[in-house]
């Protein structure tokens, strides 16, 4: 079969890439030791990847209508699998995820269950009848089920709105990645990024983007796993991280349990308890503390003479000092949290949620997660692209399993610099404090403090960022520059793959759904492509455009996204496929509502305090989407059945080719 | 092309077996997380189990149940003569 020759051939080409790319890490690894400064390391890796991506874009570029769509339906199981898997990972998992966990222990474990647990649902009530129905977007879907044009506007906004917040968030992840290691401004990153982003979809559209995921696949798997190897043997003697972290766990148990006791501990405490005491004061003294601290810098930096040395520090302080009292509020509030956060003790690491209402918000916020995923339409275009319903299947156990790798694997690089923060920081001199501590306070990820001025580190000194884990631990583990570089590498494959498919749905949302099917459906095959890929060029300027900003509030949209996703797609799916009796005014009125009530509680809970028994804002969904479930229900009982032309659709979508009076597929 | 009855009753099939793969999931997610504070007195390897259920435990089942999945509907497609090739 010719099919047989094609998966092998892919085989072969994969082995060969993935052969020559751990023979480009030890060139350099070598290069290394013979004195190649790192900042060549760090470019070397940059430009090195985006190279290779690019070339596979070259590549497959393609002018084909089922090829710059849906990757000609030919995409095996198996690498539909990798490239899902790709797609779905974004720099948030690789980089923000173990962190997630080191900080909040087991209610980080929400974000592990609810982005893996999605795809259990995606694969039973989705991802089948999506292949069977077989078209290119899921706007297709709902036009055709329903009926009408309203059904599938409604998927583009839903569409649009949920992968646009996402996309900036990607290509910020590239801007910081990028700067971070080779020292480039910002803005210069993200337009770099961008680059690397565009020349694959834009020259090969889906087909393009799939075999350059498969690529970037390997290099961010490699890259995670390497480092948290060499730690869990630097710390066991084990170098299987997955099994060896419960040693780990145990560790950081012991420890805490006495830091609650630690003197030393209680006094760092203790004044972090009064500093947070002295900012709620500040905070309630707003505007006048506000205008008064002003001032106050101020005269101090008239009081300097020019060659002050302190000068430079003043002026940095007022820089950023707030440049509203609204602004000082929500500063002031923040550093308030902090303080109140690092006056109690650490509570124990792997303990549950205790009070009812805990519960509630981590059971809330595992369910929209897990919900939203099997909603969000970059993944489930995805489905689209394999050659049989039978492979879309098998395509879904293979994304989660290449998910599950870097998810099973992320709570024993949590739990390892957790515990190589309390055996190997806590308790040591400032003065020896450890190289990779030094760096990375350099850039801030580490704050360090002698709070107390006894000169020895106190765990209550420490505040680590997220991000530091995944970035710091290769450093903590003592191996070569050459790996951070490989890390590096990693999070940009996984933040450029991730925007790719989010670009290609935006793009596709737009010139497919909108421009063809509602605006001019009497364009040729070859202008719609064109026209795509004009769109792709504008849509990623603008995510480059917004992304520069650097809005604080980037991060908490994506959260936000996953909630939009499940109140509003996956209802409308789900019940499209199993519930024969739903028609177009039970769907248009449960997207609608579960959109809607959603939208309300998150800028209700977020700006203006509302609260719903306790839910906090990220789990916001958890309202959205039995809204949703309910009022379609309710009013598709209330009107005319859908015509029989619909009811055979869902026959059609139900029952595997040759059981009923075959559909077209375009 | 299948009769009527044979239509029924392999979505029937298909329908209990969607509910069966979502009830072990819901199981070992949501209801292993109400209970994880018993579970966690439970240590093997150093792993409390209720922590162990959250951060890969679930997990696996997950992976698992998929592939259950995709089996089992391959075989019904071949019991009904519809498999794909």
């Amino acid at each position: 079969m010719a099919g047989d020759t094609f998966v092998q051939r892919l085989r072969k080409i994969y082995a060969i890439y993935t052969g020559a790319f751990l023979a480009f890490v030890i060139i350099l690894g070598i290069g290394e030791k013979l004195g190649l400064p790192s900042a060549y390391i760090g470019y070397a890796f940059m430009f090195g990847t985006i190279a290779v991506y690019a070339t596979i874009g070259i590549i497959s570029r393609t002018g084909q209508l089922a090829e710059y769509y849906v990757a000609g339906r030919r995409v095996p199981a198996i690498f539909n699998g990798m490239a899902t898997a790709a797609d779905w990972m974004s720099a948030a998992s690789f980089i923000g995820m173990a962190g997630a966990l080191y900080l909040q222990g087991y209610d980080g474990l929400a974000y592990i269950m609810g982005w893996t647990g999605g795809y259990v649902l995606l694969a039973v009530l989705i991802a089948p009848y999506l292949r069977k129905f077989g078209k290119y977007t899921i706007p297709d879907f709902l036009e055709e089920r329903y009926g009408g044009k309203l059904p599938r506007i409604i998927g583009i906004i839903a569409a649009i709105i949920t992968s646009f917040t996402y996309l900036t968030a990607q290509v910020t992840g590239v801007g910081i990645i990028t700067s971070r290691f080779l020292g480039l401004p910002f803005e210069i990153g993200v337009f770099l990024g961008l680059a690397g982003i565009l020349v694959c979809s834009f020259l090969g559209g889906m087909r393009a983007v799939t075999w350059t995921q498969v690529a970037q696949y390997i290099v961010l798997i490699v890259a995670y796993m390497i480092p948290v190897v060499a730690i869990s043997y630097k710390h066991t003697g084990v170098p299987i991280p997955q099994i060896m972290y419960g040693q780990a766990l145990q560790t950081i148990e012991q420890k805490q349990a006495q830091l609650k006791e630690d003197p030393k501990e209680i006094e760092v405490r203790e004044i972090w308890k009064k500093k947070a005491k002295e900012i709620d004061e500040k905070i309630k003294a707003l505007p006048a503390s506000w205008e008064q601290g002003k001032k106050e810098l101020e005269q101090k930096l008239a009081s300097l003479s020019p060659e002050d040395p302190k000068r430079a520090e003043v002026e940095k302080a007022l820089k950023e000092y707030p440049k509203t009292p609204a602004e000082a509020k929500e500063k002031w509030t923040n550093a308030k949290k902090q303080a109140e956060a690092m006056s109690k003790p650490p509570k124990s690491y792997v303990q549950t949620p205790q009070k009812p209402i805990d519960m509630v918000n981590f059971l809330a916020l595992t369910f929209c997660l897990m919900v939203g995923t099997a909603g969000l339409p970059h993944i489930l275009m995805r489905f689209y692209t394999t050659p049989t319903v039978r492979e879309a299947r098998t395509s879904a156990g293979w994304a989660l399993f290449f998910i599950f790798l870097l998810y099973f694997t992320a709570p024993a690089y949590a739990a390892f610099a957790r515990s190589e923060v309390l055996q190997n920081l806590v308790g040591k001199a400032f003065a020896d404090m450890p190289a990779w501590v030094q760096k990375w306070a350099g850039v801030g990820l580490v704050k360090i403090q002698d709070i107390n001025g006894d000169g020895i580190i106190q765990f209550a000194e420490i505040i680590i960022q997220a991000d530091m884990v995944v970035l710091a631990t290769p450093e903590i583990a003592g191996l070569p520059y050459v790996v951070a570089g490989l890390v590096a590498a990693g999070g940009l494959a996984a933040a450029l793959s991730t925007a790719d498919g989010l670009l290609i749905t935006i793009s596709n949302a737009i010139s497919h759904d909108l421009y063809y099917k509602i605006i001019n459906p009497n364009l040729s095959p070859s202008t719609r492509v064109k026209i795509g890929k004009a769109l792709l060029l504008v849509v990623a300027l603008i995510g480059a455009y917004v992304a520069s900003f650097r809005l604080a509030i980037i991060v908490e949209l994506v959260a936000w996204a996953f909630s939009l996703a499940a109140a509003s797609f996956f209802p409308t799916l789900v019940l499209g496929i199993w519930d024969k009796r739903m028609n177009k005014a039970g769907a248009v009125a449960g997207m609608v509502v579960g959109l809607g009530l959603t939208l309300f509680y998150m800028i209700g809970s977020r700006f203006f305090g509302l609260d719903w028994f306790g839910i906090k804002t990220i789990a916001s969904g958890i309202f959205g989407i039995p809204a949703n479930f309910l009022v379609a229900l309710i009013v598709s009982r209330l009107t005319p059945p859908p015509p029989k032309e619909i009811q055979e659709f869902v026959d059609n979508i139900r029952y595997p080719k040759g059981a009923v009076k075959a559909g077209a597929e375009e | 092309m299948l009769s009527k009855e044979q239509l029924e009753s392999y979505w029937r099939e298909n329908r209990n077996l969607m509910i069966l793969v979502l009830l072990i999931w819901a199981l070992v997610s949501y209801g292993a997380a109400l209970i994880s504070g018993l579970l966690n007195k439970i240590v093997i390897f150093g792993f409390p189990l209720g922590y162990y259920m959250g951060s890969q435990g679930s997990l696996v089942v997950f992976v698992l149940l998929i592939i259950f999945y995709a089996v089992s509907m391959d075989n019904t497609d071949e019991k009904y003569g519809v498999k794909e090739d």
